[in-house]
Protein backbone atom coordinates (compact mmCIF):
# COMPACT_ATOMS: atom_id res chain seq x y z
CA UNK A 1 0.00 0.00 0.00
CA UNK A 2 2.60 2.53 0.68
CA UNK A 3 4.74 1.91 -2.41
CA UNK A 4 0.96 2.63 -4.33
CA UNK A 5 0.38 6.03 -2.25
CA UNK A 6 4.29 7.14 -2.91
CA UNK A 7 3.87 6.17 -6.81
CA UNK A 8 0.65 7.75 -6.98
CA UNK A 9 1.66 11.07 -5.06
CA UNK A 10 4.29 11.88 -7.38
CA UNK A 11 2.50 11.45 -10.14
CA UNK A 12 -0.05 13.67 -8.71
CA UNK A 13 3.02 16.00 -8.35
CA UNK A 14 4.12 15.40 -11.75
CA UNK A 15 0.94 16.74 -12.95
CA UNK A 16 0.14 19.37 -11.26
CA UNK A 17 3.72 20.87 -12.06
CA UNK A 18 2.94 19.75 -15.90
CA UNK A 19 -0.19 21.86 -15.69
CA UNK A 20 1.25 25.25 -14.08
CA UNK A 21 3.94 24.69 -17.17
CA UNK A 22 1.08 24.27 -19.87
CA UNK A 23 -1.28 27.11 -18.54
CA UNK A 24 2.04 29.50 -18.47
CA UNK A 25 2.85 28.26 -22.00
CA UNK A 26 -0.09 29.27 -23.36
CA UNK A 27 -0.50 32.47 -21.65
CA UNK A 28 3.24 33.19 -22.76
CA UNK A 29 2.51 32.77 -26.46
CA UNK A 30 -0.11 35.73 -26.61
CA UNK A 31 0.79 37.30 -29.85
CA UNK A 32 1.83 41.06 -28.25
CA UNK A 33 2.43 42.38 -24.82
CA UNK A 34 0.13 41.14 -22.53
CA UNK A 35 0.08 44.12 -20.23
CA UNK A 36 -1.09 45.82 -23.55
CA UNK A 37 -3.76 43.62 -23.75
CA UNK A 38 -5.09 43.76 -19.76
CA UNK A 39 -4.93 47.28 -20.19
CA UNK A 40 -6.11 47.94 -23.67
CA UNK A 41 -4.63 49.80 -26.94
CA UNK A 42 -5.58 53.71 -25.42
CA UNK A 43 -3.38 53.08 -21.89
CA UNK A 44 -0.79 55.27 -20.74
CA UNK A 45 2.45 54.13 -21.43
CA UNK A 46 3.63 54.69 -17.48
CA UNK A 47 0.63 52.53 -16.63
CA UNK A 48 1.92 49.51 -19.12
CA UNK A 49 5.22 49.77 -17.68
CA UNK A 50 4.20 49.48 -14.35
CA UNK A 51 2.01 46.58 -14.87
CA UNK A 52 4.59 45.13 -17.21
CA UNK A 53 6.81 45.50 -13.78
CA UNK A 54 4.33 44.27 -11.53
CA UNK A 55 3.77 41.12 -13.46
CA UNK A 56 7.30 40.45 -13.71
CA UNK A 57 7.51 40.75 -17.74
CA UNK A 58 10.70 42.67 -17.95
CA UNK A 59 12.38 39.55 -16.07
CA UNK A 60 13.21 36.43 -18.23
CA UNK A 61 10.59 33.58 -18.32
CA UNK A 62 12.14 31.42 -16.40
CA UNK A 63 12.62 33.65 -13.41
CA UNK A 64 8.74 34.75 -14.02
CA UNK A 65 7.49 30.81 -13.59
CA UNK A 66 9.53 30.04 -10.63
CA UNK A 67 8.76 33.24 -9.02
CA UNK A 68 4.46 32.56 -10.08
CA UNK A 69 5.02 28.96 -8.58
CA UNK A 70 6.78 29.93 -5.96
CA UNK A 71 4.00 32.79 -5.15
CA UNK A 72 1.32 30.10 -5.15
CA UNK A 73 3.04 27.43 -3.13
CA UNK A 74 3.46 29.97 -0.19
CA UNK A 75 -0.28 31.03 -1.27
CA UNK A 76 0.17 33.92 -2.75
CA UNK A 77 -2.22 33.89 -6.44
CA UNK A 78 -0.83 37.57 -7.20
CA UNK A 79 -2.78 40.66 -7.71
CA UNK A 80 -6.42 40.89 -9.60
CA UNK A 81 -6.08 43.87 -11.57
CA UNK A 82 -9.46 44.39 -11.99
CA UNK A 83 -10.60 44.27 -8.11
CA UNK A 84 -6.84 45.67 -6.93
CA UNK A 85 -7.22 42.72 -4.67
CA UNK A 86 -4.92 39.32 -3.96
CA UNK A 87 -6.47 36.21 -6.04
CA UNK A 88 -6.39 34.50 -3.31
CA UNK A 89 -8.89 36.93 -1.24
CA UNK A 90 -10.95 36.78 -4.56
CA UNK A 91 -11.33 32.80 -4.65
CA UNK A 92 -11.69 32.30 -1.18
CA UNK A 93 -15.00 34.74 -1.47
CA UNK A 94 -15.75 32.48 -4.41
CA UNK A 95 -15.53 29.13 -2.95
CA UNK A 96 -18.46 30.03 -0.40
CA UNK A 97 -20.66 29.99 -3.22
CA UNK A 98 -19.03 27.04 -5.51
CA UNK A 99 -18.04 24.58 -3.04
CA UNK A 100 -21.81 24.48 -1.09
CA UNK A 101 -22.79 24.29 -4.96
CA UNK A 102 -20.66 21.54 -5.85
CA UNK A 103 -21.62 19.58 -2.65
CA UNK A 104 -24.80 20.13 -3.37
CA UNK A 105 -25.14 19.00 -6.49
CA UNK A 106 -23.05 15.83 -5.45
CA UNK A 107 -25.06 15.05 -2.80
CA UNK A 108 -28.13 15.05 -5.43
CA UNK A 109 -26.99 13.39 -7.84
CA UNK A 110 -25.49 10.57 -5.82
CA UNK A 111 -29.02 10.53 -3.81
CA UNK A 112 -30.85 10.07 -7.43
CA UNK A 113 -28.35 7.92 -9.03
CA UNK A 114 -27.55 4.71 -6.59
CA UNK A 115 -31.26 3.93 -5.63
CA UNK A 116 -32.27 4.66 -9.26
CA UNK A 117 -29.05 2.36 -10.62
CA UNK A 118 -30.29 -0.37 -7.69
CA UNK A 119 -33.40 -0.31 -8.62
CA UNK A 120 -32.93 -0.49 -12.54
CA UNK A 121 -30.75 -3.55 -11.38
CA UNK A 122 -33.08 -5.43 -9.27
CA UNK A 123 -35.55 -5.19 -12.28
CA UNK A 124 -33.19 -6.09 -15.50
CA UNK A 125 -35.35 -5.69 -18.56
CA UNK A 126 -38.37 -4.73 -17.16
CA UNK A 127 -40.54 -1.47 -17.75
CA UNK A 128 -38.76 0.40 -14.71
CA UNK A 129 -35.16 -0.97 -15.89
CA UNK A 130 -36.24 0.64 -18.72
CA UNK A 131 -37.34 3.71 -17.75
CA UNK A 132 -34.28 4.04 -15.59
CA UNK A 133 -32.17 3.98 -18.53
CA UNK A 134 -34.19 6.19 -20.54
CA UNK A 135 -33.71 8.57 -18.05
CA UNK A 136 -29.82 7.86 -18.35
CA UNK A 137 -30.05 8.78 -22.12
CA UNK A 138 -32.34 11.42 -21.65
CA UNK A 139 -30.22 13.05 -18.67
CA UNK A 140 -26.84 12.62 -20.69
CA UNK A 141 -28.35 14.34 -23.84
CA UNK A 142 -29.88 17.41 -22.48
CA UNK A 143 -27.09 19.64 -22.48
CA UNK A 144 -27.04 20.96 -18.63
CA UNK A 145 -27.10 24.80 -19.47
CA UNK A 146 -30.38 24.16 -20.83
CA UNK A 147 -31.88 22.26 -17.97
CA UNK A 148 -30.86 25.17 -16.06
CA UNK A 149 -32.68 27.68 -18.14
CA UNK A 150 -35.54 25.32 -17.98
CA UNK A 151 -35.57 25.27 -14.57
CA UNK A 152 -35.83 28.75 -14.38
CA UNK A 153 -38.71 29.00 -16.97
CA UNK A 154 -41.11 26.81 -15.22
CA UNK A 155 -40.14 27.61 -11.43
CA UNK A 156 -39.02 31.57 -11.66
CA UNK A 157 -41.41 33.02 -14.55
CA UNK A 158 -44.11 30.66 -14.55
CA UNK A 159 -44.45 29.88 -10.72
CA UNK A 160 -42.42 32.30 -9.39
CA UNK A 161 -40.86 29.82 -6.73
CA UNK A 162 -37.80 31.11 -7.08
CA UNK A 163 -35.52 33.99 -8.32
CA UNK A 164 -34.38 33.97 -11.76
CA UNK A 165 -30.65 34.25 -10.34
CA UNK A 166 -28.30 36.07 -8.38
CA UNK A 167 -27.24 35.31 -4.58
CA UNK A 168 -28.59 37.07 -1.50
CA UNK A 169 -25.19 36.40 0.27
CA UNK A 170 -25.02 33.51 3.61
CA UNK A 171 -25.20 36.98 5.42
CA UNK A 172 -29.45 36.74 4.78
CA UNK A 173 -29.46 33.47 6.21
CA UNK A 174 -28.60 29.78 5.63
CA UNK A 175 -33.01 29.48 4.44
CA UNK A 176 -32.36 32.28 1.46
CA UNK A 177 -28.55 31.50 0.50
CA UNK A 178 -29.56 28.02 0.37
CA UNK A 179 -32.48 28.50 -2.04
CA UNK A 180 -31.04 30.64 -4.33
CA UNK A 181 -28.20 27.29 -4.78
CA UNK A 182 -31.06 24.41 -5.08
CA UNK A 183 -31.68 25.39 -8.72
CA UNK A 184 -28.68 25.74 -9.63
CA UNK A 185 -27.87 22.26 -8.27
CA UNK A 186 -30.37 20.67 -9.58
CA UNK A 187 -29.56 21.99 -12.85
CA UNK A 188 -25.29 20.77 -12.04
CA UNK A 189 -26.75 17.40 -10.81
CA UNK A 190 -28.69 16.48 -13.60
CA UNK A 191 -25.69 14.96 -16.12
CA UNK A 192 -24.33 13.24 -13.62
CA UNK A 193 -26.71 11.79 -11.99
CA UNK A 194 -27.75 10.05 -15.39
CA UNK A 195 -24.24 8.86 -16.00
CA UNK A 196 -23.92 7.52 -12.25
CA UNK A 197 -27.30 5.93 -12.76
CA UNK A 198 -26.10 3.73 -15.87
CA UNK A 199 -23.07 3.04 -14.09
CA UNK A 200 -24.34 2.07 -10.65
CA UNK A 201 -26.88 -0.48 -12.61
CA UNK A 202 -24.03 -1.61 -14.29
CA UNK A 203 -21.96 -2.22 -11.10
CA UNK A 204 -25.34 -3.48 -9.16
CA UNK A 205 -25.60 -6.33 -12.34
CA UNK A 206 -22.19 -7.50 -12.61
CA UNK A 207 -22.27 -7.68 -8.42
CA UNK A 208 -25.36 -9.35 -8.43
CA UNK A 209 -23.35 -12.28 -11.18
CA UNK A 210 -20.96 -13.20 -7.97
CA UNK A 211 -21.45 -16.19 -6.10
CA UNK A 212 -21.50 -14.41 -2.81
CA UNK A 213 -25.06 -13.06 -3.96
CA UNK A 214 -26.27 -15.85 -5.28
CA UNK A 215 -25.54 -17.84 -1.97
CA UNK A 216 -26.97 -15.18 0.00
CA UNK A 217 -30.39 -15.30 -2.30
CA UNK A 218 -30.00 -19.11 -1.96
CA UNK A 219 -29.86 -19.13 1.97
CA UNK A 220 -33.22 -17.03 1.51
CA UNK A 221 -32.33 -13.51 2.33
CA UNK A 222 -35.32 -10.50 1.56
CA UNK A 223 -34.44 -9.24 -2.05
CA UNK A 224 -34.20 -5.76 -0.50
CA UNK A 225 -31.54 -6.91 2.05
CA UNK A 226 -29.38 -8.62 -0.45
CA UNK A 227 -29.23 -5.96 -2.25
CA UNK A 228 -28.45 -3.17 0.53
CA UNK A 229 -25.86 -5.19 2.12
CA UNK A 230 -24.34 -7.39 -0.29
CA UNK A 231 -24.88 -5.66 -3.53
CA UNK A 232 -24.58 -2.08 -3.05
CA UNK A 233 -20.91 -2.00 -0.79
CA UNK A 234 -19.22 -3.87 -3.82
CA UNK A 235 -20.83 -1.99 -6.36
CA UNK A 236 -19.97 1.36 -4.82
CA UNK A 237 -16.53 0.95 -5.46
CA UNK A 238 -16.70 2.29 -9.44
CA UNK A 239 -19.17 4.32 -8.74
CA UNK A 240 -16.77 6.33 -6.35
CA UNK A 241 -14.13 5.88 -9.03
CA UNK A 242 -16.71 8.01 -11.36
CA UNK A 243 -17.81 10.24 -9.25
CA UNK A 244 -14.23 11.55 -8.71
CA UNK A 245 -13.52 11.16 -12.49
CA UNK A 246 -16.62 13.61 -12.49
CA UNK A 247 -15.71 16.34 -10.62
CA UNK A 248 -13.99 17.81 -13.62
CA UNK A 249 -17.23 17.83 -15.44
CA UNK A 250 -18.57 19.30 -12.09
CA UNK A 251 -16.38 22.27 -12.48
CA UNK A 252 -16.68 22.43 -15.89
CA UNK A 253 -20.30 22.73 -15.60
CA UNK A 254 -20.10 24.99 -12.34
CA UNK A 255 -18.37 27.81 -14.69
CA UNK A 256 -21.25 27.32 -17.29
CA UNK A 257 -24.59 27.33 -14.75
CA UNK A 258 -23.02 30.13 -12.55
CA UNK A 259 -23.34 32.11 -15.36
CA UNK A 260 -27.17 31.02 -16.34
CA UNK A 261 -28.12 31.55 -13.00
CA UNK A 262 -25.73 34.91 -12.17
CA UNK A 263 -24.01 32.90 -8.89
CA UNK A 264 -20.96 34.92 -8.01
CA UNK A 265 -18.82 31.82 -7.68
CA UNK A 266 -15.68 30.51 -8.73
CA UNK A 267 -16.75 29.68 -12.54
CA UNK A 268 -18.02 32.86 -13.12
CA UNK A 269 -15.21 34.97 -11.89
CA UNK A 270 -12.82 33.25 -14.32
CA UNK A 271 -15.67 34.02 -16.67
CA UNK A 272 -15.70 37.70 -15.87
CA UNK A 273 -12.20 37.63 -15.83
CA UNK A 274 -12.30 36.85 -19.47
CA UNK A 275 -13.86 39.55 -20.39
CA UNK A 276 -11.99 41.91 -18.28
CA UNK A 277 -9.15 40.39 -19.75
CA UNK A 278 -7.63 40.14 -16.17
CA UNK A 279 -5.07 37.26 -17.09
CA UNK A 280 -3.56 37.33 -13.57
CA UNK A 281 -7.01 35.96 -12.32
CA UNK A 282 -7.56 33.68 -15.39
CA UNK A 283 -4.31 31.93 -14.82
CA UNK A 284 -4.15 31.06 -11.15
CA UNK A 285 -7.80 29.98 -11.33
CA UNK A 286 -7.17 27.73 -14.19
CA UNK A 287 -4.34 26.35 -12.55
CA UNK A 288 -6.12 25.71 -9.45
CA UNK A 289 -9.35 24.16 -10.72
CA UNK A 290 -6.88 22.09 -12.79
CA UNK A 291 -4.63 20.86 -9.98
CA UNK A 292 -8.11 20.06 -7.79
CA UNK A 293 -9.10 17.82 -10.71
CA UNK A 294 -5.66 16.17 -10.07
CA UNK A 295 -5.90 15.97 -6.51
CA UNK A 296 -9.74 14.82 -6.28
CA UNK A 297 -8.71 11.81 -9.13
CA UNK A 298 -5.69 10.91 -6.56
CA UNK A 299 -7.48 10.78 -3.80
CA UNK A 300 -10.48 8.82 -5.61
CA UNK A 301 -7.25 6.27 -6.74
CA UNK A 302 -6.47 6.02 -2.45
CA UNK A 303 -9.84 5.78 -1.11
CA UNK A 304 -10.60 2.98 -3.57
CA UNK A 305 -6.80 1.17 -3.13
CA UNK A 306 -7.83 1.58 0.71
CA UNK A 307 -11.07 -0.13 0.16
CA UNK A 308 -10.55 -2.83 -2.80
CA UNK A 309 -6.98 -4.46 -2.63
CA UNK A 310 -7.26 -5.08 -6.55
CA UNK A 311 -6.14 -1.93 -8.04
CA UNK A 312 -2.88 -1.99 -5.93
CA UNK A 313 -1.90 -5.49 -6.83
CA UNK A 314 -2.38 -4.46 -10.34
CA UNK A 315 -0.25 -1.05 -10.49
CA UNK B 1 -35.33 -6.87 -43.78
CA UNK B 2 -34.96 -9.51 -41.44
CA UNK B 3 -30.71 -8.72 -41.30
CA UNK B 4 -32.82 -5.21 -40.70
CA UNK B 5 -34.24 -6.64 -37.77
CA UNK B 6 -31.32 -7.82 -36.07
CA UNK B 7 -29.50 -4.77 -35.72
CA UNK B 8 -29.82 -3.27 -32.38
CA UNK B 9 -32.75 -1.16 -32.08
CA UNK B 10 -30.07 1.73 -30.49
CA UNK B 11 -28.50 1.81 -33.81
CA UNK B 12 -31.58 2.55 -36.03
CA UNK B 13 -32.68 5.19 -33.82
CA UNK B 14 -29.32 6.71 -33.15
CA UNK B 15 -28.91 6.68 -36.69
CA UNK B 16 -32.01 7.60 -38.18
CA UNK B 17 -31.87 10.97 -35.01
CA UNK B 18 -28.50 11.23 -36.55
CA UNK B 19 -29.63 11.26 -40.43
CA UNK B 20 -32.34 13.79 -39.17
CA UNK B 21 -29.92 16.52 -38.13
CA UNK B 22 -27.38 15.63 -40.48
CA UNK B 23 -29.75 16.36 -43.31
CA UNK B 24 -30.99 19.14 -41.78
CA UNK B 25 -27.24 20.74 -41.85
CA UNK B 26 -27.29 19.52 -45.67
CA UNK B 27 -30.76 21.29 -46.31
CA UNK B 28 -29.43 24.31 -44.60
CA UNK B 29 -26.75 24.88 -47.33
CA UNK B 30 -28.99 24.46 -50.33
CA UNK B 31 -32.47 26.40 -48.41
CA UNK B 32 -33.76 28.22 -45.54
CA UNK B 33 -37.13 29.84 -44.83
CA UNK B 34 -35.38 33.04 -44.29
CA UNK B 35 -31.60 33.95 -44.71
CA UNK B 36 -30.20 32.59 -41.40
CA UNK B 37 -28.62 36.20 -40.51
CA UNK B 38 -31.50 37.90 -42.35
CA UNK B 39 -32.55 40.66 -39.30
CA UNK B 40 -36.03 42.21 -39.57
CA UNK B 41 -36.55 43.94 -36.31
CA UNK B 42 -40.49 44.76 -37.09
CA UNK B 43 -40.88 40.88 -36.89
CA UNK B 44 -38.74 40.40 -33.51
CA UNK B 45 -39.91 38.14 -31.32
CA UNK B 46 -42.92 36.32 -33.09
CA UNK B 47 -44.10 33.12 -31.84
CA UNK B 48 -44.53 30.21 -34.00
CA UNK B 49 -46.81 30.39 -37.20
CA UNK B 50 -47.24 30.27 -40.67
CA UNK B 51 -44.49 31.97 -41.90
CA UNK B 52 -42.32 31.96 -39.08
CA UNK B 53 -42.88 28.33 -38.12
CA UNK B 54 -40.50 28.49 -34.82
CA UNK B 55 -41.19 32.20 -34.54
CA UNK B 56 -38.04 34.43 -34.47
CA UNK B 57 -35.75 36.03 -32.48
CA UNK B 58 -34.87 39.59 -30.56
CA UNK B 59 -33.61 40.64 -34.06
CA UNK B 60 -36.82 39.13 -35.98
CA UNK B 61 -34.54 36.46 -37.20
CA UNK B 62 -36.17 33.32 -38.44
CA UNK B 63 -35.63 30.68 -35.85
CA UNK B 64 -35.93 27.88 -37.97
CA UNK B 65 -33.59 29.01 -40.22
CA UNK B 66 -30.77 29.43 -37.66
CA UNK B 67 -31.66 26.37 -35.63
CA UNK B 68 -30.81 24.80 -39.60
CA UNK B 69 -27.85 26.62 -40.06
CA UNK B 70 -27.00 25.73 -36.47
CA UNK B 71 -26.48 21.81 -37.20
CA UNK B 72 -24.13 22.79 -39.97
CA UNK B 73 -22.60 24.61 -37.28
CA UNK B 74 -22.48 22.24 -34.65
CA UNK B 75 -21.66 19.31 -36.77
CA UNK B 76 -19.01 21.32 -38.29
CA UNK B 77 -17.28 21.68 -34.49
CA UNK B 78 -18.39 18.39 -33.41
CA UNK B 79 -16.32 16.72 -36.53
CA UNK B 80 -13.46 18.63 -36.30
CA UNK B 81 -12.92 18.15 -32.79
CA UNK B 82 -13.36 14.31 -33.50
CA UNK B 83 -10.50 14.76 -36.37
CA UNK B 84 -8.17 16.53 -34.83
CA UNK B 85 -8.43 14.54 -31.76
CA UNK B 86 -8.21 10.95 -33.39
CA UNK B 87 -5.59 12.41 -35.64
CA UNK B 88 -3.11 12.97 -32.65
CA UNK B 89 -4.33 10.50 -30.26
CA UNK B 90 -4.22 7.53 -32.39
CA UNK B 91 -1.01 7.93 -33.33
CA UNK B 92 -0.01 8.08 -30.02
CA UNK B 93 -2.01 5.63 -28.62
CA UNK B 94 -0.55 2.95 -31.42
CA UNK B 95 3.11 4.65 -30.59
CA UNK B 96 2.63 4.06 -26.84
CA UNK B 97 1.50 -0.06 -27.30
CA UNK B 98 4.57 -0.43 -29.38
CA UNK B 99 7.27 1.46 -27.90
CA UNK B 100 6.49 -0.68 -24.32
CA UNK B 101 6.99 0.31 -20.73
CA UNK B 102 8.26 4.51 -21.34
CA UNK B 103 5.94 4.98 -24.63
CA UNK B 104 3.37 4.01 -22.28
CA UNK B 105 4.33 5.87 -19.06
CA UNK B 106 4.45 9.17 -21.22
CA UNK B 107 1.01 9.02 -23.07
CA UNK B 108 -0.42 7.84 -19.31
CA UNK B 109 1.39 11.52 -17.90
CA UNK B 110 0.38 13.22 -21.19
CA UNK B 111 -3.29 11.28 -20.68
CA UNK B 112 -3.35 12.49 -16.89
CA UNK B 113 -2.30 16.10 -17.79
CA UNK B 114 -4.77 16.26 -20.30
CA UNK B 115 -7.65 15.38 -17.78
CA UNK B 116 -6.83 17.84 -15.77
CA UNK B 117 -8.19 20.54 -18.15
CA UNK B 118 -11.73 19.75 -18.59
CA UNK B 119 -12.96 21.30 -21.98
CA UNK B 120 -14.07 24.60 -20.92
CA UNK B 121 -11.51 25.24 -18.76
CA UNK B 122 -9.40 24.52 -21.90
CA UNK B 123 -11.47 27.03 -24.27
CA UNK B 124 -11.67 29.52 -21.43
CA UNK B 125 -7.54 29.52 -21.13
CA UNK B 126 -7.16 29.46 -24.79
CA UNK B 127 -10.21 32.03 -25.70
CA UNK B 128 -8.19 34.39 -22.52
CA UNK B 129 -4.97 34.25 -25.11
CA UNK B 130 -6.07 34.34 -28.27
CA UNK B 131 -9.97 35.72 -28.11
CA UNK B 132 -12.94 34.00 -28.89
CA UNK B 133 -14.09 31.87 -31.55
CA UNK B 134 -14.70 27.98 -33.36
CA UNK B 135 -11.21 27.75 -34.01
CA UNK B 136 -10.06 27.67 -30.33
CA UNK B 137 -13.46 25.57 -29.20
CA UNK B 138 -11.84 22.73 -31.77
CA UNK B 139 -8.35 23.13 -30.14
CA UNK B 140 -9.34 22.73 -26.96
CA UNK B 141 -12.11 20.06 -27.77
CA UNK B 142 -9.88 18.18 -30.27
CA UNK B 143 -6.78 18.10 -27.20
CA UNK B 144 -9.28 16.78 -24.72
CA UNK B 145 -10.26 14.13 -27.60
CA UNK B 146 -6.66 13.53 -28.15
CA UNK B 147 -6.38 12.19 -24.45
CA UNK B 148 -8.74 10.08 -24.90
CA UNK B 149 -8.15 8.51 -28.34
CA UNK B 150 -4.68 7.85 -26.91
CA UNK B 151 -6.06 5.80 -23.44
CA UNK B 152 -8.93 3.96 -25.87
CA UNK B 153 -6.33 3.13 -29.05
CA UNK B 154 -3.39 2.00 -26.58
CA UNK B 155 -5.80 -0.51 -24.85
CA UNK B 156 -7.14 -1.78 -27.62
CA UNK B 157 -3.82 -2.45 -29.41
CA UNK B 158 -2.23 -3.71 -26.46
CA UNK B 159 -4.54 -6.68 -26.61
CA UNK B 160 -4.16 -7.08 -30.61
CA UNK B 161 -0.23 -7.15 -29.88
CA UNK B 162 -0.82 -10.51 -28.01
CA UNK B 163 -2.86 -12.42 -30.86
CA UNK B 164 -1.25 -15.01 -32.62
CA UNK B 165 -1.43 -13.60 -35.78
CA UNK B 166 0.73 -10.28 -34.93
CA UNK B 167 3.23 -12.49 -33.40
CA UNK B 168 3.37 -14.38 -36.31
CA UNK B 169 4.19 -11.67 -38.76
CA UNK B 170 6.72 -10.30 -36.20
CA UNK B 171 8.63 -13.70 -36.57
CA UNK B 172 8.25 -13.32 -39.94
CA UNK B 173 10.44 -10.25 -40.04
CA UNK B 174 7.74 -7.41 -40.01
CA UNK B 175 9.09 -4.32 -38.13
CA UNK B 176 6.58 -2.55 -35.86
CA UNK B 177 5.44 0.12 -38.17
CA UNK B 178 4.40 -2.47 -40.53
CA UNK B 179 2.98 -4.84 -38.21
CA UNK B 180 1.06 -1.61 -36.61
CA UNK B 181 -0.24 -0.24 -39.99
CA UNK B 182 -1.04 -3.73 -41.56
CA UNK B 183 -2.67 -5.82 -38.13
CA UNK B 184 -2.93 -3.18 -35.58
CA UNK B 185 -4.57 -0.18 -36.85
CA UNK B 186 -7.68 -2.29 -38.68
CA UNK B 187 -8.22 -4.50 -35.79
CA UNK B 188 -8.66 -1.23 -33.56
CA UNK B 189 -10.94 0.76 -36.02
CA UNK B 190 -14.14 -0.49 -34.78
CA UNK B 191 -13.28 0.75 -31.09
CA UNK B 192 -11.92 4.02 -32.18
CA UNK B 193 -14.94 4.63 -34.43
CA UNK B 194 -17.49 4.16 -31.29
CA UNK B 195 -15.52 6.06 -29.25
CA UNK B 196 -15.41 8.88 -31.95
CA UNK B 197 -19.63 8.89 -32.00
CA UNK B 198 -19.43 9.52 -28.19
CA UNK B 199 -16.67 12.30 -28.25
CA UNK B 200 -18.67 13.80 -30.88
CA UNK B 201 -22.03 13.89 -29.04
CA UNK B 202 -20.01 15.44 -26.17
CA UNK B 203 -18.53 17.89 -28.85
CA UNK B 204 -21.43 18.98 -29.47
CA UNK B 205 -22.55 19.48 -25.86
CA UNK B 206 -18.98 21.41 -24.86
CA UNK B 207 -19.54 23.50 -28.22
CA UNK B 208 -23.06 24.76 -27.28
CA UNK B 209 -22.01 25.35 -23.39
CA UNK B 210 -19.35 27.64 -24.86
CA UNK B 211 -21.04 29.23 -27.54
CA UNK B 212 -23.82 29.77 -24.95
CA UNK B 213 -21.64 31.77 -22.65
CA UNK B 214 -19.87 33.98 -26.06
CA UNK B 215 -16.69 31.96 -26.16
CA UNK B 216 -16.90 29.49 -29.24
CA UNK B 217 -19.11 29.84 -32.68
CA UNK B 218 -19.09 33.83 -33.00
CA UNK B 219 -22.62 35.99 -34.41
CA UNK B 220 -23.66 36.44 -36.80
CA UNK B 221 -22.88 32.97 -37.58
CA UNK B 222 -25.92 31.31 -35.67
CA UNK B 223 -25.06 28.49 -33.04
CA UNK B 224 -27.24 26.74 -31.14
CA UNK B 225 -25.75 27.58 -28.09
CA UNK B 226 -25.93 31.50 -28.74
CA UNK B 227 -29.40 31.04 -29.26
CA UNK B 228 -30.06 29.56 -26.14
CA UNK B 229 -28.26 32.93 -24.50
CA UNK B 230 -30.18 35.42 -26.19
CA UNK B 231 -33.48 33.33 -25.66
CA UNK B 232 -32.74 33.60 -22.09
CA UNK B 233 -33.07 37.28 -21.76
CA UNK B 234 -36.60 37.21 -23.16
CA UNK B 235 -37.90 34.40 -21.18
CA UNK B 236 -40.63 36.11 -20.11
CA UNK B 237 -41.72 37.67 -23.41
CA UNK B 238 -40.79 34.57 -25.63
CA UNK B 239 -40.40 31.54 -23.81
CA UNK B 240 -40.79 29.27 -26.61
CA UNK B 241 -37.27 30.37 -27.92
CA UNK B 242 -35.63 28.81 -24.93
CA UNK B 243 -37.15 25.78 -26.16
CA UNK B 244 -36.21 24.91 -29.94
CA UNK B 245 -32.39 25.08 -29.73
CA UNK B 246 -32.30 23.27 -26.60
CA UNK B 247 -34.43 20.30 -27.60
CA UNK B 248 -32.05 20.69 -31.43
CA UNK B 249 -28.85 20.00 -29.03
CA UNK B 250 -30.75 17.06 -27.29
CA UNK B 251 -31.89 15.30 -30.24
CA UNK B 252 -28.36 15.50 -32.00
CA UNK B 253 -26.92 13.77 -28.67
CA UNK B 254 -29.71 11.78 -27.77
CA UNK B 255 -28.67 10.38 -31.86
CA UNK B 256 -24.98 10.50 -31.64
CA UNK B 257 -25.07 8.63 -28.08
CA UNK B 258 -27.71 5.74 -29.13
CA UNK B 259 -25.66 5.76 -32.44
CA UNK B 260 -22.01 4.58 -30.44
CA UNK B 261 -24.11 2.17 -28.39
CA UNK B 262 -25.59 0.30 -31.21
CA UNK B 263 -22.37 0.67 -33.31
CA UNK B 264 -20.64 -0.88 -30.08
CA UNK B 265 -23.36 -3.32 -29.75
CA UNK B 266 -22.19 -4.54 -33.23
CA UNK B 267 -18.84 -4.13 -33.30
CA UNK B 268 -17.64 -5.35 -30.56
CA UNK B 269 -20.42 -8.18 -29.40
CA UNK B 270 -18.67 -8.62 -25.57
CA UNK B 271 -19.76 -4.60 -24.64
CA UNK B 272 -23.62 -5.97 -25.81
CA UNK B 273 -25.95 -3.82 -23.75
CA UNK B 274 -29.70 -4.15 -22.65
CA UNK B 275 -31.78 -3.55 -25.44
CA UNK B 276 -32.28 0.12 -27.03
CA UNK B 277 -30.23 1.01 -23.90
Amino acid sequence: MLAFLARRLLTLALTAWLATLAVFAVLEAIPGDPALVMLGTGAQPEAVAALRHQMGLDRPWPLRYAGWVGGMLHGDFGTSLTYARPVAGLVADRLAITLPLAALALVLSAGIAVPLGLFAAGRQGRAGDWAVMAFGQMGIAVPGFWFAILLILLFSVRLGWFSAGGFPGWEAGAGPALKALLLPAVALALPEAAILARITRTAALDTLREEYVRTAVAKGLPRRVVLRCHVLPNALIPVATILGLQFSFLVAGAVVVENVFTLPGLGRLLYQAIGQHDLIVVQSVVVLLAVTVVAVNALVDIACAAIDPRPRVTA
Amino acid sequence: MTRLKRLPVSLLLGGLLTALVVGAALLSLVWTPFPAEQVRVVARLRPPGPVHWLGTDHFGRDALSMILVGARNSLAVGAAAVALGALLGVPLGLAASAWGRWGDEAVARLGDLLFAFPAVLTAILLTAALGAGAVNVVLALGLFNAAVFARVARGAALAVWRRDFVRAALALGRGPLSVTLVHVLPNIAGVVIVQGTVLFAVAVLNEAALSYLGLGIQPPSPSWGKMLGDAQTFLFTAPLQAIFPGAAIAVTVLGLNLLGDGLRDVLDPRHRSAGLL
